[in-house]
């Protein structure tokens, strides 16, 4: 999969978020988006994801045989969507099911980040850290090149930062792509990083007032 | 593709008998309103056979309007939605699985329930037969009139309000035909198919628009 982005753009009711975002991202590559809070990092995943509409510029993607690019990538963000009243287990066999191109079993998913004995728990048990392991381990049970990772260490132990480590290392190379936004640059060895800055310092609200009162 | 339509269908389903599911809610709401109107009313079985169908028509579009608000705003809070819009099961089939899984804990216990309620309001045998009937086919309209609004109103915290002044007026010819085609059972001018058969043609037309309407809708939520 190869994933190109040209100046790209993005305005959410009427404010400008950013604009002119480029990187181009190919297999075994990953890219580390930061920015202060607020910066449009998250939006900008949601923007790759699908969920909401670009104002301007162009999303190219190759490589994915007739899949868009929402049916080829993993996007973990702040919303996990994960069921309280469900098992870990029945939890993963959903996502599993719902995503397609099926790899680990949610048995096996779970070991490798550390929650076997989960299995048969309700998700309402666990704490946030467990809570965002298992949607971790939603990458591992269905294949999709890209990995949409919002930031992936929230919540997490070290020795979770470590796993999440490796599993991302594995990923990047079996040929996928990772893009994550987060606050440890050194997430992944050898990443390209994209700092989002302000899009245009006059989109703050107290100059537009002042416009605003000039006119 | 089917795999993925079944296990929307089976998760639902498994939420709804879950604690904190909303499974038995427009059931026992159902029997609120049934068991309350006869004690309002008074002893008088002629006028509660006569308003029978009426009232558990009423009952009927009241308990499905009332878990309906979270049909699509329990998986757009908490990211389901998301999961559900990069999966190769197209959203109206996503629509499709929710709404039979709604109607399976919504509907058909009410509509299978009727034998049971009927006695509350002094129904005959044969008037319990047209209600179960009338339900069955019925019922499946609510649902999609209803799963539109439930789309729209989606991203809308506390959006019950809005959905229910939304969808009860487009609820309002399928209560016309089930009440009519419950009491064309029982005798009158009417044979009992006319008003069956539109009621049949209601939920086949909500079918299709609801689907389309509420897949449109949930593409359109931020």
């Amino acid at each position: 999969m190869h994933l190109r982005v040209d100046e790209l753009g993005c305005r959410r009711s009427g404010r400008l978020i950013f604009a002119g975002l480029s990187f181009d991202l190919g297999p075994g590559e990953a890219l580390i988006v930061t920015g202060r809070n607020g910066a449009g990092k998250s939006t900008l995943l949601a923007l790759l994801a699908g969920r909401i509409a670009a104002a301007g510029g162009r999303i190219v993607v190759e490589d994915v045989g007739e899949a868009t690019l929402p049916e080829s990538l993993h996007w973990i963000g702040h919303r996990d969507g994960l069921k309280a009243a469900l098992t870990a287990g029945e939890n993963l066999a959903f996502s599993r099911d719902i995503l397609g191109a099926p790899a680990l079993s949610p048995r096996d998913a779970l070991s490798r980040v550390g929650l076997a004995h989960a299995h048969e728990l309700p998700l309402a048990y666990l704490s946030a850290g467990q809570r965002r392991r298992v949607a971790l381990a939603r990458l591992l049970v269905a294949h999709r090149p890209l990995w949409l990772l919002d930031e992936p260490t929230s919540a997490l132990d070290t020795a979770s930062q470590e796993v999440l480590h490796t599993l991302m290392q594995e990923h990047l190379t079996q040929g996928g792509l990772i893009i994550a936004a987060t606050h440890l640059p050194l997430l992944v060895t050898g990443a390209k990083e994209l700092r989002i800055e302000a899009a245009i310092p006059a989109a703050s609200p107290d100059v537009a007032g002042d416009d605003g009162w000039a006119a | 593709m089917m795999r993925a339509f079944l296990a929307l269908l089976g998760r639902d389903l498994k939420l709804a008998t879950r604690i904190g599911g909303s499974g038995m809610l427009g059931l026992v709401f159902f029997l609120m309103i049934v068991t309350l109107v006869p004690f309002a009313l008074g002893p008088d079985l002629n006028l509660l056979s006569r308003i029978g169908p009426a009232i558990l028509w009423i009952a009927a579009v009241l308990a499905t309007l009332i878990g309906l608000d979270r049909l699509f705003q329990a998986d757009e809070e908490d990211g389901s939605l998301d999961l559900m819009l990069s999966s190769p099961l197209p959203l109206e089939l996503v629509v499709i699985a929710k709404v039979i899984a709604h109607w399976l804990t919504t509907g058909a216990p009410l509509a299978l329930a009727v034998p049971l309620f009927g006695l509350l309001v002094a129904l005959d045998f044969q008037g319990m037969l047209a209600m179960v009937a009338t339900l069955l086919v019925g019922t499946p309209a609510l649902t999609f009139i209803g799963a539109m609004g439930a789309a729209l109103t989606a991203s809308i915290r506390r959006g019950g309000l809005i959905l229910s002044i939304l969808v009860l007026p487009l609820m309002i010819p399928t209560l016309i035909f089930g009440v009519s085609a419950a009491n064309a059972a029982r005798g009158g001018t009417v044979p009992f198919a006319t008003p069956f058969l539109i009621l049949c043609a209601l939920s086949l037309v909500t079918a299709i628009i609801g689907t389309v309407a509420a897949s449109m809708a949930l593409r359109n939520t931020e």
